[in-house]
């Protein structure tokens, strides 16, 4: 019989937690990661980390939840940290403020993640207290910020590191790249530190379920942070790629074209002038014009512009692209992607040059009518018209009509609301009155729009 | 195969491939296990050269098989050898049977399966090939056998040491993920990647080195279409040698920029970010 709080309950315990924060583990994984925990030093704690990982993990979207749910799971022990500890005068629970700081720059200038590690759980444990009744007690992790301030000492380490060399040069951005990347893991090291003091105190379950971020395609776009946008930048390209690497095969898949004679022929003489085998010419891939009118006011600027830049990233799965942005007038604002631009700068031109504002308050139904007086050309018997955004027209007259007539002048028309499907028409949206007229979908995160996207082409 | 994760280290170290623990965990694994190794991680940062090191730490025959789009079961498994059996129906009478060993050409899959000797079979760029490849490749990682109709089913004499390798083109099945390790791959912390530089180009002196890879790290983390590969680290550090250059100041970046970032538009954001001189 096996006794209670075992290494195998612990693993089903996380292999059940990891399932509930999405991470879809087989029975079979689950099994092997058994396997692997009978053939490794489970001592070695990294090495355990890495074996859950080799067995469980198999998307890399994965993996900032599998490291927070793991250090929860299977707590770096503090006992043994002490002796690591560099050799200094330094006790952490009773130094000075100042000296702390210090030290840290120091830190986070050059260090080990053992020794990042350690200060920050000695730092937790002397800042990152508050009592909260009788005999109980919680922990923060942005009370130890407070105290040690970290974003305030670059300055201090740049002056000690660059030693008087030139300032605003390539050794000036190297030294502040890798300090905001410790400044980074010192804070993580923090977090992590106060969710295993909060788990010891009220269990693993509790904290786990609010711990884990969702995986990068799952996160909500209108509830992106900068950081998050950051990364789902950089994953444009990759996306971009992979889109269109399955848009290209399915295309060759599936229809073939028109008998190649000439090649039919060719191949008929080995078998006596009988045309055995027919041979086809590839198919002519149909590429859709695209025109996109977007939205890109505040509320769903992130929205608008994660899907402008993967659609342009895709721009060889369409024969033209154009797109127009608006708040309550309208634009192009094609010009702000050309090929090889670069993608920062075109957002950040787009939202200076770009004239899409009279007065600032989204106005559907003025930004429709002037786009068809204006753009109305753009629009073609080839053309994919995409329209992008949340549908709230600060209720203002929604111009049915002249989005019926500009639908009607093309191939297909399609919505895409980021908003989830229970919010339309809730405050001032005016989401269904559109939907009776363009097909509308709710598109709220990267999978969706992925999704939609294969649809599309 | 290996004793232990350290042991990995160790043996890959000695044939000039510097793991880390993750790598050599996964690795250790896969050979305790006996699955099959995916790697996964963006182009450039050694995928393929794992698999070659394990080959060459463990004195074991490397076959290879490239994924390419039109990869099918003739090229990948086996195939019939139609002229011969034609031949021999035309020399014999007819109720000779031509589906036996001596008809059958052998490719890379059949061949790991086959050999007597140690094999690491390397399946890579799995991306690259077609879902249906996928599919056939499901009996051969799970169970180390490959069943030909004609003949029957043919187990392994010796398990292969399987690594795929994928550049995430596309996301590889369920069903394949899940009968592999799963190792991905990222751009090497500027320490390693120092000593990557060093066991790569041992000539060059170490601080430079190191600059190298911390120059390399701030490059990454500009938002760039490409970001340098190790294999382009390397490069670099051979690019300095030869022009004798042995401090890796503004200009000299400036000048052999060109060297690790290959998009026209990247050069310009890295002159503009990290305020270097025009070249």
């Amino acid at each position: 019989m096996r006794e209670p709080g075992s290494l195998v309950d612990r693993h089903i315990g996380f292999v059940h937690a990891l399932r509930e924060a999405g991470v879809p583990v087989s029975l079979a994984e689950g099994l092997d990661a058994a396997n692997a925990l009978r053939v490794i030093e489970l001592s070695d704690r990294e090495s355990l980390r890495a074996a859950y990982a080799a067995t469980l993990v198999k998307k890399p979207a994965y993996r900032p939840g599998f490291d927070v749910l793991f250090d929860l799971w299977f707590p770096s022990s503090t006992t043994g940290l002490a002796a690591e500890r560099a050799p200094e005068d330094l006790d952490p629970r009773t130094a000075p403020v100042a000296e702390l700081r210090a030290h840290l720059a120091r830190l986070l200038a050059d260090s080990t993640d053992l020794e990042l590690r350690a200060f920050a759980q000695a730092m937790v444990e002397r800042f990152g207290r508050q009592d909260s009744g009788p005999g109980r007690q919680n922990w923060f992790s942005y009370s130890v910020m407070r105290a040690l301030s970290p974003e305030t000492l670059m300055a201090t380490i740049l002056r000690e590191v660059l030693q008087g060399r030139e300032r605003g040069g390539l050794a000036e951005k190297t030294v502040r790249r890798r300090v905001q990347d410790n400044t980074r893991r010192f804070e993580e090291a923090v977090a992590t530190d106060v969710r295993r003091r909060i788990a010891e105190d009220s269990g693993i379950e509790r904290i786990a379920r609010s711990a884990v971020r969702p995986p990068l395609d799952q996160i909500d776009f209108l509830r992106v942070t900068r950081d998050d946008l950051a990364r789902l930048r950089r994953e444009v390209h990759p996306l971009a790629r992979r889109l269109a690497a399955r848009l290209t095969i399915r295309q060759r898949k599936g229809r073939r074209g028109r008998l190649d004679f000439r090649k039919t022929v060719r191949a008929s003489l080995q078998s006596g002038g009988v045309p055995l085998t027919t041979h086809f010419r590839p198919p002519r891939p149909h590429r859709p014009e695209l025109v996109i009118l977007c939205d890109t006011s505040d509320s769903v600027s992130s929205f608008a512009h994660f899907t402008l830049l993967l659609t342009y990233a895709l721009r060889e799965q369409f024969t033209k692209v154009r797109a127009f942005g608006f708040v309550d007038t309208v634009d192009e604002i094609t010009r702000f992607f050309q090929p090889g631009a670069d993608v920062v700068e075109a957002m950040t031109r787009l939202a200076n040059e770009a004239d899409m504002v009279r007065f600032g308050r989204t106005n559907y139904g003025h930004a429709l009518e002037r786009f068809a007086e204006r753009h109305g050309d753009a629009l073609g018997p080839r053309t994919s018209l995409l329209i992008l955004g949340d549908a709230r027209s600060n209720y203002q007259p929604p111009a049915l009509d002249v989005l019926k007539s500009l639908v009607s002048g093309c191939r297909h028309a399609y919505w895409l609301n980021p908003e989830p499907r229970a919010q339309w028409d809730t405050g001032d949206s005016v989401a269904s009155d559109y939907a009776t007229v363009v097909p509308m979908h709710e598109c709220r995160n990267v999978a969706q729009l992925t999704a939609f996207i294969e649809t599309l082409a | 195969m290996f004793d232990s994760p350290s042991d990995v280290t160790e043996r890959l170290a000695a044939v000039d491939y510097l793991s880390d623990d993750a790598i050599s965990t996964s690795v250790y694994l896969a050979a305790a296990l006996g699955k099959p190794l995916l790697v996964e991680g963006p182009a450039g940062v050694g995928k393929t050269q794992l698999a070659k090191a394990v080959a060459q730490a463990t004195a074991a025959d490397l076959v290879r098989l490239q994924c390419y789009e039109g990869l099918d079961e003739a090229r990948a498994l086996y195939e019939w050898n139609y002229k011969k059996q034609l031949l021999r129906i035309q020399a014999t009478s007819a109720d000779d049977d031509i589906f036996t060993e001596e008809f059958l050409l052998e490719r890379p899959l059949l061949k790991a399966i086959r050999s007597d000797k140690p094999t690491v079979l390397l399946i890579d760029e799995m991306d690259k090939a077609d879902v249906e490849v996928e599919g056939l490749l499901l009996e051969l990682l799970s169970d180390f056998q490959v069943t030909i109709p004609e003949l029957g089913t043919i187990a392994a004499t010796r398990r292969p040491y399987v690594v795929l390798t994928s550049n995430a083109t596309r996301e590889l099945s369920e069903a394949l993920k899940r009968r592999c390790l799963y190792l991905h791959i990222e751009y090497p912390t500027p320490e390693r990647e120092r000593d990557i530089v060093l066991a790569q180009v041992p000539t060059i002196r170490a601080d430079l080195a190191e600059q190298l890879a911390r120059t390399v790290a701030t490059l990454r983390a500009l938002e760039l279409k490409k970001a340098p590969s190790v294999a382009e680290t390397v490069d670099w550090a051979n690019t300095l040698l030869a022009l004798g250059r042995d401090d890796l100041d503004e200009a000299t970046v400036a000048g052999t920029l060109g060297v690790v970032l290959k998009h026209s538009s990247d050069h310009e954001r890295a002159i503009k970010q990290l305020g270097l001189p025009h070249a």
